[in-house]
């Protein structure tokens, strides 16, 4: 499992509110048994209403970087939804804040989901709109976003950064390591043993 | 000795198996729910390690989404949908999971069909690829919805990595006014605290009003914890929860249910336990509650207006512009007189046998508006079947309502029942964001089933309350 330090390359602004995961991955997306083509998915809902939609611009094809405002991803447990960002190609978040279910599931796959303030998310934003080119760098070891001149603190749960950085987020490993913990802890749960 | 702890970190420590290097907790997980949608690519990441479930006595597997409700021939039209069908039966009879598949009685909305069986129990630990698990919490079990690389984790160890939230109380006091049910109260919540004010929280109701819940009714507001953020939502188990359980296929049986009973009553949180914040409503404020936008907390009471933009802090109004335009409303227009073209009773929300009762007798003797449609689908094909021994199904067809087989329908679009285009649908379910039935542009307005019933017959948004029997005098 890789440890991952830092993310860069350009960014994708999409600062709005509430940003459901049935508009992220509409619901008929979830008839698969795999996540492989979900990334040509990702908010197409959205897109076809807005033809100015940032997923739809050229200009923020190849970005790497999801730049979003509150709430982001509330709503369903659905991975899919952080699976078709990823396989879009957005490799790390910034948002002003994350619903958990979205964060946990961005963290299991190795998707750093960054918070930061609304004046730096919306300052950011500013700077990527006017050059889209921009290299941004989201650095977990510094706990903070740099863009050009520009740069801001972010913050991520300590145990999700713990997990990034030491290459432990597919956190399968972690728990199979405790076989043995797992089965003292189900001998003294009562509903397990006849509630004696 | 006073007991400080609540019932959420009482359970909680139970199941603590340790804390991983990342600070969080491995918790140990006592009942696994899988459906359809978010099992398969987990069992792929078993095969893909060799890896085998390891409690697969604690995993019940049902299906529920992608279900069609009306024509249920085997292989089903839509071939992603039997697909998806054969996939699930086959990974679990190959991992040895027990699955409620469309052919067995007890197969239905992945959260009626936990409960119903008597498999949810207060003090488990309860998770489930889907994020209205939270539902399960009306019993007094810590219960949330989880990603599918959980669900791997969980299949394969029983065990979950999280961080442990903080607890907080909501009372609600008083007594309900006639025609406010418990998806009111939950709506009005979600109202008062916000989408996002439960985030980073487990929710504990308590109260009057829920103390005098039914478990149906509490498992509807725990069921809606979720959209105001609370991935848990919980009530302490008391002798309504215990009476609810007896007799249940797998609840404890005989001399084992009282020991059962004696434990589950002992968790309730005590009058000394302590919470991170508690939050106070009076019942007696809560009218019927139909959200006007597109998140569930963007909701008024029935004789309230749509909120006028300068209501909402300068941060919120991008998001109200959105709500108005997307619903074609307008800021303090009454939502009452909206039309509606479609109508669905059903969800885990409210698909249960008290909400179709409860609808039932509303349209008794009336008939669904012309050019509505109506749908009541049953949650489980159990609820179906106490529905028909009673008769209902008869009182719904006889107001033109079409009556359907158990599963999530048109709660979310995974099946064929969906809006079309901008249509406007009065729904029992839990989630009007943009698109959530089924059309990119379709509308959906969330209420209780009485309120749906009522919308159904009058065509339009209607106070239930005009619709009932003055109660004595
Ligand atoms: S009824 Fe709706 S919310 Fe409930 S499990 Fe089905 S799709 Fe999800």
């Amino acid at each position: 499992m890789s440890e991952i330090k830092q993310v860069s390359g350009t960014c994708i602004p999409l600062i709005l509110d509430d940003i459901d995961t049935d508009r992220i991955i509409p619901a008929r997306f979830l008839r698969c048994v795999t996540f492989d083509g979900l990334g040509e998915h990702a908010f197409e809902d959205d897109r076809e209403q807005n033809p100015n939609h940032p997923f739809e611009n050229p200009k923020y094809q190849n970005s790497s970087v999801l730049l979003a405002g509150r709430n982001f991803g509330c709503g369903s447990s659905r991975e899919h939804a952080p699976q078709s960002l990823m396989r879009w190609g957005i490799k790390a978040i910034i948002a002003e804040s994350f619903a958990e279910i979205f964060f946990g599931n961005c963290t299991a796959l190795g998707v750093p989901a960054v918070t930061a303030s609304s004046t730096d998310v919306d300052e950011l934003g500013r700077r990527v709109e006017a050059d889209p080119q921009l290299e941004v760098k989201v650095d977990l070891v510094a706990k903070k976003v740099t863009a050009g001149d520009f740069s801001c603190d972010i913050d991520i749960l300590d145990s999700a950064r713990d997990a990034l950085l030491s290459g432990q987020w597919d956190f399968m490993t972690l728990l199979l390591e405790n076989q043995e913990f797992i089965k003292q802890t189900a001998e003294k749960i009562p509903y397990l043993n006849q509630f004696a | 000795m006073s007991e400080k702890k609540n019932l959420f970190n009482k359970v909680w420590d139970l199941h603590n198996v340790g804390t991983l290097p990342t600070g969080q907790t491995q918790l140990f997980i006592g009942l696994h729910l899988i459906h359809e949608v978010t099992s398969p690519q987990a069992f792929a990441m078993l095969r893909e390690r060799g890896l085998s479930v390891m409690y697969p006595d604690r995993t019940v597997a049902t299906v529920d989404h992608i279900v069609p409700t009306d024509d249920q021939a085997r292989p089903f039209k839509d071939l992603l949908a039997e697909q998806m069908m054969s996939q699930i039966e086959k990974n679990c009879r190959e991992f040895g999971v027990t699955l409620f598949d469309i052919s067995d009685s007890r197969q239905g909305i992945v959260h009626i069909v936990g409960p119903e069986q008597g498999l949810t129990q207060p003090g488990l630990t309860i998770v489930c690829g889907d994020s209205h698990t939270s539902t399960h919490g009306a019993f007094g079990a810590i219960a949330f919805g989880i990603g599918t690389s959980q669900v791997a984790g969980v299949l394969a160890t029983q065990t979950l990595a999280l961080g442990k939230p903080k607890v907080r109380r909501i009372e609600v006091n008083g007594e309900l006014n006639p025609g406010v049910y418990a998806k009111d109260v939950t709506l009005y919540i979600i109202q008062k605290l916000g989408v996002k004010g439960g985030i980073g929280y487990a929710y504990e109701y308590a109260g009057d009003v829920f103390d005098r819940m039914t478990m149906e009714e509490r498992m509807t507001v725990c069921n809606m914890s979720i959209e105001g953020g609370a991935r848990c939502g919980y009530i302490n188990p008391d002798q309504t929860t215990v009476d609810y359980l007896r007799g249940r296929p797998q609840a404890p049986q005989g001399s084992d249910f009282d020991k059962a009973a004696e434990w589950w009553l002992s968790l309730a949180s005590g009058p000394d336990a302590e919470y991170d914040d508690v939050v106070t409503f009076d019942a007696s404020d809560i009218e019927p509650t139909v959200t006007w936008g597109i998140t569930p907390g963007q909701s008024i009471g029935i004789n309230e207006n749509v909120p006028t933009l300068d209501s909402f802090e300068e941060d919120d109004r991008a998001g109200v512009q959105e709500a108005y335009e997307y619903m074609g409303l307008e800021a303090g227009q009454s939502l009452k007189g909206v039309k509606v073209d479609v109508t669905f009773i059903g969800s885990c929300t409210n698909g249960r046998i008290s909400d179709l009762r409860e609808a039932a007798q509303l349209v008794k003797g009336h008939k669904v508006a012309p050019g509505v449609k109506a749908l009541v689908v049953p949650g489980s094909q159990l609820v179906l079947k106490q529905a028909v021994e009673e008769g209902l199904d008869k009182i719904f067809e006889e107001a033109g309502f079409e009556w359907r087989a158990a599963g999530c329908s048109m709660c979310l679009a995974m099946n064929p029942d969906k809006l079309k285009g901008r249509e406007v649908c009065a729904s029992s379910s839990n989630r009007n964001f943009k698109g959530r039935q089924g059309s990119p542009t379709g509308r959906t307005l969330l209420m209780s089933p009485a309120m749906v019933a009522a919308a159904a017959i009058n065509g339009h948004v209607a106070d239930v309350r005009e619709m009932m029997e003055p109660v004595g005098v």
